[in-house]
């Protein structure tokens, strides 16, 4: 059963594994988080909005990236950014783009879309009169926002944005389907060329466990702490 | 943008000689739905009783349900179907393992059997959410009466925790279907997949995959309204509100 487990080959590959891999993995899950929280954000003041044509955007494109699997929307992107590139660029073919480009615009502008829906619960759970009051001592919509409502919302939110991005870190797995060496991706490339799938994606489903579940811990202690002081 | 449409490629030929291309997307959605409709019930079945063991009184067994949601809510979904399709025929004894590589569809019975242990743990973390939010007098009354643990949570829990958490097991359902495409890293024909090979076969890349939104789309407001009623039909009078949690009292 395990009597020919290779342990040798995981050593071998470890700096493969977590300089390559890992890294592009981190760095996506970073850059994508921090982007998809700004524009989700942005999103979800347009869906609160009371001018309609925005509330009506913003409510589709969330409920669009919603019904859609993201493994559709990595290869929506994969095909659609070379387009775009050549559209923005002037240039007379589709332009070459590289793979972390490719996968920061899809995981942004798909994750921005939960975060948005994060965001809206966060602003709605502040008190109407908050907004009220800060119109009354002539704060601009953007004053009341930015000064007032954001900084709460988020502040009460972090334990959920947290627990999204964990899912995000889960979620950069699947640029598996477009061949990009992320951690997943460095371990199947080792796997298929030693002929050692057991050993990489047991390996690789322990690393996945041991971050996701000590990133959760931490975030639920977090949490007790956020709502002690509260 | 130069790029030539041509959205007359879905009733064209496939390269299967006998269908359209719109027939393979629509046998791509057949798959879809199947692959989620027989993960769901994996996943309803052991969710629940997962669900129910991290309410019950003994701490071994809600220790065991706990480690349970753990273990397959931090692992990447991709991670798990490789382990089933990939590494587990080769960690079992070498004769179940060569009977697991020559079933016939593997990948689909490996993504049924992945996808609804994976969404198991979800539906039994909803559960669990759903039994604490009643109030523990209900619980009490049952064994007060007279039922036993299992009849009250048959009888008094159970009917009502499911209610409550109708809207969140919705959800869970459309990410079952979403889910689903990741199968085709496994070499399941399901409608993600459908829409892939309609690319490569006819180079007419936006036309497969606005063909697979469309269809995800269709789906997705056919599951929403269809629980809506399912939600008004199961609602308690006085109790349950449509959308809301219970009521306050």
């Amino acid at each position: 059963m395990f009597s020919d487990f290779d342990w040798d080959v995981i050593l071998r590959s470890l700096p493969y594994l977590f300089f390559d891999g890992m890294r592009f993995t981190l760095m996506l899950t970073a850059l994508a988080t921090a982007g998809g929280i700004v524009i989700g954000t942005l999103l979800a003041l347009m869906r609160l909005s009371s001018f309609a044509p925005f509330s009506i955007v913003a409510g589709g494109y969330v409920n669009l990236m919603r019904s859609m699997p993201l493994v559709l929307v990595i290869f929506w992107i994969y095909f659609l950014v070379p387009y775009i590139g050549q559209w923005v660029t002037g240039a007379s073919r589709p332009i070459q783009v590289g793979a972390l480009v490719t996968c920061l615009v899809t995981f942004t502008i798909f994750e921005a879309a939960y975060f948005c829906e994060i965001m809206r619960a966060g602003i709605q759970s502040i008190p109407r009169g908050q907004t009220e009051a800060a119109k009354a001592i002539g704060m601009t919509y953007w004053q009341t926002m930015g000064d007032v409502i954001l900084p709460q919302a988020f502040r009460n939110m972090i334990p959920v944005l947290l627990t999204q991005t964990i899912v995000l870190f889960q979620d950069t797995s699947l640029v598996y389907v477009i061949s990009v060496t992320d951690f997943l991706g460095a371990a199947s490339k080792i796997a298929q060329r030693d002929g050692r799938l057991v050993e990489m994606y047991l390996f690789a489903a322990v690393v996945y466990f041991i971050v996701s579940l000590g990133a959760s811990i931490m975030v639920r202690r977090l949490q007790r702490r956020v709502a002690i002081v509260r | 943008m130069k790029y030539n449409w041509n959205w007359g490629i879905f009733f064209e030929i496939s390269p299967d000689g006998v269908h359209t291309y719109l027939g393979s997307l629509m046998f791509g959605m057949v798959w879809t739905l199947a692959t989620a409709l027989s993960a769901w019930i994996i996943a309803l079945a052991v969710g629940s009783v997962i669900g129910v063991l991290r309410t019950a009184p003994n701490p071994w067994l809600a220790r065991f349900a706990n480690g349970y949601v753990e273990l397959f809510r931090n692992i990447p979904l991709l991670v798990q179907m490789f382990l089933w399709y990939f590494v587990l025929p080769e960690v079992v004894p070498s004769s179940i393992g060569t009977w697991l590589k020559q079933l016939p569809n593997a990948s689909f019975y490996t993504t049924v059997f992945c996808l609804g242990l994976y969404t198991a743990a979800r539906v039994a973390e909803q559960l669990r959410a759903g039994i604490l939010s009643l109030r523990s007098g209900q619980r009490m009354a049952g064994l007060a009466m007279g039922l036993t643990l299992p009849q009250t949570y048959r009888y008094v829990l159970l009917p009502m925790a499911y209610r409550i958490i109708l809207p969140p097991l919705t959800s869970e359902f459309l990410n079952i279907i979403k889910n689903s495409a990741v199968a085709l890293t496994i070499g399941l024909m399901e409608l993600t997949a459908a829409a892939r090979s309609m690319q490569e076969f006819s180079f007419q890349v936006f036309e497969a995959f606005t063909g697979a939104t469309i269809i995800y789309i269709v789906i997705n407001i056919i599951v929403v309204n269809g629980m809506r009623i399912l939600e008004k039909r199961l609602s308690v009078p006085g109790y349950i509100s449509l959308g809301k949690p219970a009521a306050a009292h």
